[in-house]
């Protein structure tokens, strides 16, 4: 191998080791850290400056106290549960929806589908913050909602939507429904009308159609879809602290309030190292997918 | 010999008690303005296996695209043993059809293929594994059954797409161009399966192709479709030695054109005014009013080519040679004639070439019969 192709290799390796391999660690080391009034709010801190001594005695203060403390108090494993909870449920509502966009798309004539495209990327043009405050603006008990519920005159309370779990799974969905649509439709679209005329030929009717050949063959596109949606949900922060209030469980808030109220970094940092985990087997998962749909369409 | 034992000649269409497994009536079909299939007429009998030859674009996928139920005629009808299919829909039709691009299930097995339509109907599944068997065996696909489409060669994906529409026994099965995707090696083999199969299973086959010689070769009878309609429907022998039309004739083959002014020349006969001071070409043809402008046109391989003219032929021109193509078998001679016109002849090599009498810029007679080529009129 010549120096030429070592650096090309090199060059992604050196991008994950700089930007996750070592922060991960650092992370790593955190969490295994005791709390401390100081800055940084934690001990010990590496003095290399002291020697072997003192290296081998940074070691021996680190422990796995923060990790167990995760399994004593039942607000983390409860986060962690209604988190995987909330990403499911959102993932699943999530397909419901994106599933017939993205089927119209691909049915509908060739000249609109570029503008459709469009529109389905349109709202990435704006603040990914804005768009969840406008939400608020919505769903509030004064929010355009209500009022125009009030107005029709189909309620006469108005609802209350904003601070629950539903204004989290509106908030979810609607973020998150491109990551949804475009890979089903990525699938749909280069699928062969034919395969479709060639099942009616032999005996299907539209809708038999559909379920054997069409939804089998976006398989790929639905499983890439879920993936795209649930793990960055399980982390998600922003829409559960803005949308769902207190009464919103969510591992996402749980960190950041260890981080920022609490100013408890080593348990902020095992919480994150737990959630690190546990998205590593539907990324693992994900990477199979695509792989395997890239080896199928060679 | 067929011609020694007529009762034996398949020739439904010459029997006029036979009535026609598939008709047209006045069929027109148009995409916004477009006519794509203009008042066309056509009859299929059973066991037939019936060619539809053309350009690109003169509408035999339209065609039979409507006969699989994908489009509806604009105008006019289209009957199945008698029954007018119009409001009929594709997955009810005595129907099957092979796509052009075999459309075969990337997500299914073979044998899951070829059972596909199998199990949308009431067969018992015992039943349909038989079948399944059965269509392998046929196809000579038993050893890809656990196969996915994409794990198996361009030929065989299309015998799986036969066999998969052949599996339900349909009354009626359609090929649209099944052979384009094939090397000329496989493609022979291939037509002479499709025959073969055809023979075998009795059923009624509707192909479509754009190569005249795939369709002279598999078919009973050949169309030939020219912008959305129907110039000649005969055997492939009739459309190759009686072409009705010039654009026939041209389609079908090499063919040397001649056009000139008819006059009666006795019984059954005319001959041909070409050129100024030529001897005019004598023909055989009925019902040509004197005077009439005609295309005379002569395959190459009806003339002979000689240092003298032969007497036992009626026509004899002088020609010069412009160029000889050696095949092999057979070579082709390109000559002008005095007046300028080009023919061309064809005669098989039964000498070695060393031995040949004559070569470039050699004047040369050409002969041929009275019978050897065909009067036409349009
Ligand atoms: N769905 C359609 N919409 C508009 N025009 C069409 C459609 N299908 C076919 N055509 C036109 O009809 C003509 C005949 O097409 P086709 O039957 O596919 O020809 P062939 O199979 O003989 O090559 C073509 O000019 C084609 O452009
Ligand atoms: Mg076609």
């Amino acid at each position: 191998m010549n120096l030429r192709r070592l650096l090309l290799i090199a060059i992604p390796y050196l991008w994950l080791l700089g930007l996750f391999l070592v922060p991960f660690l650092i992370v790593l080391k955190i969490s295994l850290s005791d709390t401390a009034v100081a800055i940084p709010p934690y001990t010990p801190t590496l003095d290399l400056s002291g020697g072997w001594a003192s290296i081998k005695e940074f070691f021996g203060q680190l422990d796995f106290e923060n990790f167990i403390w995760l399994t004593q108090d039942e607000l983390y494993w409860r986060s962690y549960l209604s988190s995987l909870q909330i990403a499911a449920v959102s993932t699943f509502i999530t397909l419901l929806v994106g599933y017939p966009v993205a089927y119209g798309m691909a049915q509908s004539p060739d000249e609109w589908r570029p503008t459709l495209m469009m529109l389905v990327i349109l709202p990435f043009w704006t603040s990914f913050l804005i768009r969840v405050y406008a939400w608020i603006g919505i769903l509030a008990n004064e929010g355009f909602l209500n009022q125009f519920l009030l107005w029709t005159g189909i309620i006469d309370m108005p609802l209350q939507i904003m601070n629950t779990t539903t204004a989290v799974y509106i908030g979810i969905v609607y973020t998150y429904l491109p990551f949804m649509i475009l890979p089903i439709y990525a699938t749909l679209e280069k699928m062969d009308g034919a395969l479709i005329e060639a099942a009616e030929d032999l005996g299907c009717s539209r809708l038999s159609a559909f379920w054997l050949v069409t939804l089998p063959l976006s398989r790929p596109g639905i499983i890439a879809g879920c993936f795209l949606v649930f793990i960055p949900v399980i982390g998600e922060f922003v829409i559960p602290s803005l949308l769902g209030g207190s009464r919103t469980l969510m591992i996402g808030k749980v960190l950041w309030e260890e981080f920022f109220s609490n100013r408890d970094w080593p348990v902020a940092s095992a919480v994150a190292v737990v959630l690190l985990i546990l998205l590593i087997v539907p990324i693992v998962l994900f990477q199979r997918n695509q792989q395997r749909q890239q080896e199928a369409s060679q | 010999m067929a011609q020694s034992k007529p009762q034996n000649v398949f020739a439904p269409w010459d029997d006029p008690n036979e009535v026609p497994l598939i008709r047209f009536r006045n069929v027109t079909k148009r995409f916004g303005t477009f006519t794509a299939i203009d008042s066309l007429d056509l009859d299929i009998y059973r066991k037939e296996f019936f060619a539809l030859l053309g350009p690109s674009g003169c509408g035999k996928t339209t065609l039979m695209r409507m006969l699989a139920g994908f489009e509806t005629p604009s105008e006019g009808k289209i009957t199945v043993d008698d029954v007018d299919v119009g409001p009929i829909p594709p997955n009810k039709r005595p129907v099957n059809m092979m796509f052009q691009s075999y459309a075969l299930f990337p997500h299914l097995t073979v044998e899951d293929n070829i059972a596909f339509g199998l199990k949308r109907s009431k067969m018992s599944r015992d039943e349909i594994t038989a079948r399944v068997t059965e269509m392998l065996r046929l196809t000579r696909l038993e050893k890809f059954a656990r196969r996915k489409p994409h794990q198996i060669s361009g030929g065989q994906r299309q015998r799986v797409a036969l066999a998969r529409s052949l599996a339900k026994a349909p009354k009626l099965l359609l090929l649209d161009e099944p052979l384009g995707a094939l090397d000329r090696k496989l493609r022979e083999d291939t037509q002479f399966e499709l025959m073969d199969i055809q023979e075998k299973t009795g059923t009624t086959f509707v192909i479509v192709t754009h190569d005249q010689e795939e369709a002279m070769t598999v078919a009973s009878r050949v169309a030939v479709m020219d912008h959305g309609r129907i110039v000649q429907v005969d055997t492939p022998a009739g459309i190759y030695e009686t072409p009705n039309s010039v654009y026939v004739a041209d389609f079908i083959g090499d063919v040397n054109i001649i056009e000139g002014n008819a006059s009666p020349a006795g019984e059954g006969r005319v001959s041909i005014h070409y050129a100024e001071g030529a001897q005019p070409i004598i023909a055989a043809a009925d019902h040509i009013p004197d005077g009439q402008r005609v295309s005379f046109a002569i395959r190459p391989e009806k003339i002979v080519v000689g240092t003298e003219p032969d007497p036992d032929r009626t026509n004899q021109v002088r020609g010069r040679i412009v160029d000889i193509g050696y095949l092999g078998n057979v070579s082709t001679y390109h000559l002008e004639l005095p007046g300028g016109q080009k023919f061309s002849a064809q005669m098989t090599n039964a000498r070695r070439l060393a031995r040949r009498d004559f070569t470039w810029d050699d004047e040369v007679w050409l002969s041929w019969t009275e019978t050897a080529g065909v009067v036409l009129t349009e």
